[in-house]
């Protein structure tokens, strides 16, 4: 068994209002960054998960995501472990 | 007189005006905490609003894995009559005993003060007192109360008369088809942002709220198989 950093990224789905990212985009351009469009905000976790291998961390992750981290209502979700990228 | 569970989560901040509401309409109300896995014979649940767990991650998101949950589904999956009224309407999508999600308010803004709503739909063991097309002032309180749902569980939600309560004269927080309210395909669990249980005395500005709560005293609300129990060949209502 090993420790493993997952990192799990979710956003609000694509098609949905996002009026955080739109608040910070206003903002951005009330500041001048004028070349900022879309901007969408979501959330980053950071897990640290003991697992066999990379592939059972992940497939844990994944589990965690499905059943808590992530509604699949409305977000959608992406995992990196150990820094590289694996979805 | 209906035997009423007001569920308590850490974070709930509603749960007393809700039971004082059920008293009122003349329930047998009574609190039952979140690690509780046993509904003492309710008739009905409720779920009251507030935060809990502080919102963390999403609103309602872990409330729902409360050991209390395991013995609401049993409820609602038995038939029985189960209201969340706002983050106890998070609670029931986030597990899946509602359709849908309630997301940030759109135009960001905690909103805490009356609004209005059309009552849609009267067959609910919340509703049964009103009129339908009824327009009701009642407050909510609360920042993430935007309904979203895919558009096919939308129209689904129209076409099968399951929206109960809509926004009228505006949509305060950006909800899909201006949706206040919702049940299920059995129409024994019913969410609403609202809170009725401020709104149910002259004394509160007003009593538009009253009839949700006198709606589960009604005779024609909708029972629980297991309020009647066969007892010596005779049946009991427990």
């Amino acid at each position: 068994m090993s420790a493993f950093r997952v990192e799990v990224r979710v956003m609000p789905r694509a098609a949905l209002l996002d009026p955080q990212g739109q608040a910070v985009e206003h903002a951005l351009h009330a500041l001048g960054f004028g070349e900022v469009a879309r901007v969408r905000m979501g959330k980053h976790l950071v897990l640290e998960v003991t697992a066999g291998s990379r592939d059972e961390a992940l497939a844990r992750a994944r589990a965690m995501c499905d059943r808590l981290l992530a509604n699949p209502v409305t977000e959608d979700y992406d995992l990196a472990v150990d820094g590289g990228a694996a979805r | 007189m209906k035997r009423v569970a007001v569920v308590v989560f850490p974070g709930s901040n509603c749960d007393a005006e809700t039971l004082a509401a059920a008293r009122a309409a003349g329930s047998d109300a009574y609190f039952v905490w979140h690690r509780d896995t046993d509904l003492r014979q309710a008739d009905v649940v409720i779920l009251p609003g507030g935060f809990s767990y502080g919102d963390y991650l999403r609103s309602g998101a872990i409330a729902r894995f409360s050991a209390v949950m395991g013995a609401v589904a049993e409820h609602a999956y038995a038939g029985g009559a189960v209201l969340g009224i706002c983050n106890g309407f998070q609670i029931l999508c986030e597990a899946g005993l509602l359709p849908g999600a309630l997301m940030r308010n759109a135009r960001l803004r905690f909103l805490s003060r009356p609004v209005w709503v059309r009552v849609e739909q009267t067959d609910t063991p919340f509703t049964s007192l009103y009129e339908k097309g009824e327009v009701l002032e009642i407050p909510v309180a609360h920042g993430d109360g935007r309904y979203v749902v895919d558009p096919r569980t939308a129209a689904e939600l129209e076409a099968t008369d399951r929206v109960v309560l809509r926004y009228v004269r505006e949509n305060p927080n950006g909800s899909t088809n201006e949706i206040a309210g919702v049940t299920n395909a059995g129409r024994n669990v019913v969410g609403i942002m609202p809170h009725p249980e401020r709104r149910d005395a002259p004394a509160l500005g007003g009593q538009d709220g009253a009839r949700v709560f006198h709606s589960m005293e009604a005779r024609h609300a909708t029972q629980h198989a297991v309020d009647v129990r066969a007892v010596d060949d005779r049946h009991l209502r427990v």
